[in-house]
């Protein structure tokens, strides 16, 4: 039957055009996700990150241990934030994981590099994110074996020729074997809980509107605090289910070390997954339908998963692109699982990551509710 | 309680959506024990007078109370003792028969929850389906599982919106039957309607349209304040008739019923001259007592003058 008619078509065609244009939240996704993927993929993903946050730790003040210090100032690989003589000190931002590198220049560095002894110069990694040293070391064994060719004296001139006047040697920390299961597993259960907890929650309550349950409920004695709690609480069960089959799945499978504390885990998780339900309701109560509620939570979701160092070494995005992965809750919490599992960090080590996750539940919670009681009346 | 014989006793009940006036000044009596009848156009506003007596809607004026509880202030009381059907079926259509009145009867703290709603099952002859899911069931069954769940706390006031809307007279006839034993047994009902021959089943009746009442009492006094005059013509070529009719002074509706065309107005003495000039031989004119629709299309497009 060849009985195409194309003032049927074109009416079908003109339809659509109204329909979508009545339609703002499907309209907006559809000109907003390729925007936000092409920024996010052309601009914050960087495969060979740079400018990673480094701390040097100076035993010695020659002339020679600065010359070091000042061409890993000018690398493009490092950005030095901390110099220190205090061991203990870099250990810590080490730990809580504000440098990625720490570059040890020992007591006695200039004296020993004079007498052609080849000092050695510790770099400490937190290579729990292979992606982010991988490149870094590499460079910087090249790095200052160039440095050093024109300060040297002509004397020393064959240590050049040889293995370089200063020992490199490279510590990882963390994760030593670069295994990069090591850092995805953990981080997943960032990503995993944030899809469905707010997926979940964003229908649940879109639902009993659409379908005109909710007023049969608030016809009822039932209060909307009730309503509300009532439908968080059996996902926040769900959340835990979902947490423990991960480390389940981490501990056997891929032999993922947990050597932190899990009670810490699973009570800070209980914040996680509050922030993200309350990101569920509040999308609830500007979704029309349920469609729009998921298409809400995808246009989170998206970022949560770029933008907060589960894909990509967050240290290596530009910073805009670190300032808005600061704002998502996922951010924080992969760095307390992975500081947790990877690292062994205790409540004084991920409490920076605490207080951000407070403030983003404090202020959704407000808004989930304000206007969950507006749509009632 | 101020008014123990009225179930329903509110004053000036106005509700507003942005400019837009949906219930204007509604004053209501429903008497304990009766079955009111609640009419007027789609978007009179019925819907939403009833959400603010059952307490899901805060009136912009008006006072008032209901089963003695003031509307404005004590809505969890009146949302305890109220049984609201609403006009689309509202039950969880992914829940069983069984496990949606177990929910209700879990919210509303029911007391031996298992045998209230055995019973409820039994008297409402849904025993045999309780483990159907609501979504599977047909419309009239759809309608005895929200009657049956809004019963189940034993209200003292029943609000059901349009609950007979896409029924088959037989089962509406059951239905009506229902209501007529539980108003026996001291409930009072409040009812919203598009069917004339249920409105005739009230009690007593309001009618309501742009958001004003535009009539209430008993079927008689309905009858009587519109002051409708009626005439009723049969025989052959009735579509000419009506087109000749329309327009002519005292004529305000022709409407035709098969065979028959009624011709109304307010105006009894230009209504008839006109109805004298035109009889002829062929055409079988009579007087007749106007009927509930006529003079609701009558009421209607006086308010529409009137207000609009
Ligand atoms: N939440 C709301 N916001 C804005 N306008 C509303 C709202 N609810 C109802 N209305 C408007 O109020 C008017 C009255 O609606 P209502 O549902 O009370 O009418 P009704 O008499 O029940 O009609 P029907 O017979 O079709 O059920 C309508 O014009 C409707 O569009
Ligand atoms: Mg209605």
């Amino acid at each position: 039957m060849s009985g195409l008619s194309f003032h049927r078509l074109w009416a079908v065609v003109l339809k659509e055009f109204i329909q979508m244009k009545r339609d703002r939240v499907t309209f907006g996704m559809m000109v907003g996700i390729p925007l936000m993927q092409l920024m996010m993929f052309g601009f914050a993903i960087n495969s060979d990150p740079r400018h990673l946050p480094a701390a040097v730790h100076l035993a010695d003040n020659g002339p020679f241990a600065r010359t070091l210090v000042q061409a890993l100032r000018t690398s493009d690989y490092f950005r030095v934030i901390k110099e220190t003589e205090s061991e203990a000190e870099t250990q810590r931002l080490l730990q809580l994981g504000e440098v990625q590198f720490v570059v040890n220049i020992p007591v006695d560095f200039n004296r020993r590099l004079l007498r052609g002894e080849r000092p050695t110069v510790l770099i400490e990694a937190d290579a729990s994110d292979p992606a982010a040293t991988g490149p870094a070391l590499n460079a910087v064994a090249q790095l200052a074996n160039n440095v050093f060719n024109r300060d040297l004296p002509g004397s020393l001139a064959p240590l050049q020729a040889q293995n370089g006047p200063v020992d490199f040697r490279i510590h990882a920390h963390y994760n030593p074997e670069n295994i990069t299961q090591y850092n995805v597993v953990p981080g997943l259960m960032g990503v995993v809980l944030t899809m469905t907890m707010v997926v979940i929650t964003a229908l649940a309550i879109t639902r009993e509107r659409e379908r005109g349950t909710m007023e049969n409920l608030l016809s009822t004695p039932v209060r909307p605090f009730e309503v509300m709690v009532g439908k968080i609480l059996p996902y926040i069960m769900v959340g835990y289910i979902q947490i423990s089959l991960i480390l389940v799945v981490a501990h056997f499978i891929f032999h993922v070390p947990m050597l932190g504390s899990l009670p810490l885990l699973y009570a800070v998780a209980l914040l996680f997954i509050a922030a993200n339900l309350a990101v569920g309701i509040t999308f609830s109560t500007l979704a029309k339908n349920q469609l729009q509620a998921v298409q809400m939570a995808f246009f989170f979701f998206l970022p949560s998963i770029l933008l907060s160092g589960f894909m990509f070494p967050f240290r290596g995005m530009p910073e805009w692109a670190q300032a808005i992965g600061s704002c998502l809750p996922n951010t924080h919490f992969l760095r307390i699982v992975r500081g947790i599992l990877l690292k062994g960090n205790g409540l004084s080590e991920i409490a920076p990551q605490i207080w951000p996750l407070l403030i983003f539940l404090a202020i959704a919670m407000t808004i989930g509710v304000r206007r969950y009681r507006q749509t009632l009346d | 309680m101020s008014a123990p014989d009225f179930a329903i006793d509110v004053t000036g009940v106005t509700k507003r959506f942005g400019d837009k006036t949906v219930v204007d000044a509604i004053a209501l009596q429903v008497r304990r024990g009766e079955i009111y009848g609640f009419l007027g156009p789609n978007g009179s506003g019925k819907t939403t007078f009833i959400r603010m007596l059952c307490g899901l809607l805060t009136p912009d004026a008006g006072t008032g109370t209901c089963l003695g509880y003031d509307v404005r202030t004590q809505q969890a009381d009146i949302k305890r003792n109220v049984g609201y059907m609403t006009q689309k079926f509202s039950y969880y259509e992914d829940l069983s028969i069984r496990e949606n009145l177990d929910f209700v009867a879990r919210i509303y703290g029911i007391p031996d929850r298992r045998a209230a709603v055995q019973h409820s099952l039994d008297r409402l002859g849904l025993a045999k389906r309780s483990h159907q899911l609501a979504g599977q069931l047909s419309g009239g069954w759809k309608q005895r599982l929200a009657l049956a769940a809004c019963l189940l706390h034993s209200p003292r006031l029943l609000l059901l919106d349009e609950p007979t809307a896409g029924v088959d007279p037989k089962a509406r006839r059951e239905f009506w039957d229902e209501i007529h034993q539980l108003a026996a047994d001291g409930l009072t009902v409040l009812i919203t309607t598009h069917y004339m021959d249920e409105a005739e089943r009230c009690h007593r009746l309001a009618y309501l349209a742009y958001g004003r009442l535009l009539a209430g009492g008993s079927l008689a006094e309905v009858l009587a304040s519109a002051k409708l005059f009626t005439w009723s013509v049969t025989g052959p070529e009735l579509r000419t008739l009506a087109a000749t009719l329309l327009g002519r002074p005292g004529v305000e509706q022709v409407t035709a019923f098969g065979n028959t065309l009624h011709v109304s107005g307010r105006d009894a003495t230009s209504l008839d001259s006109t109805v004298a000039g035109l009889r002829e031989p062929r055409h079988d004119w009579k007087r007749i007592p106007a009927g509930l629709e006529d003079v609701f299309i009558s009421l209607m497009d006086c308010a529409k003058d009137n207000y609009s």
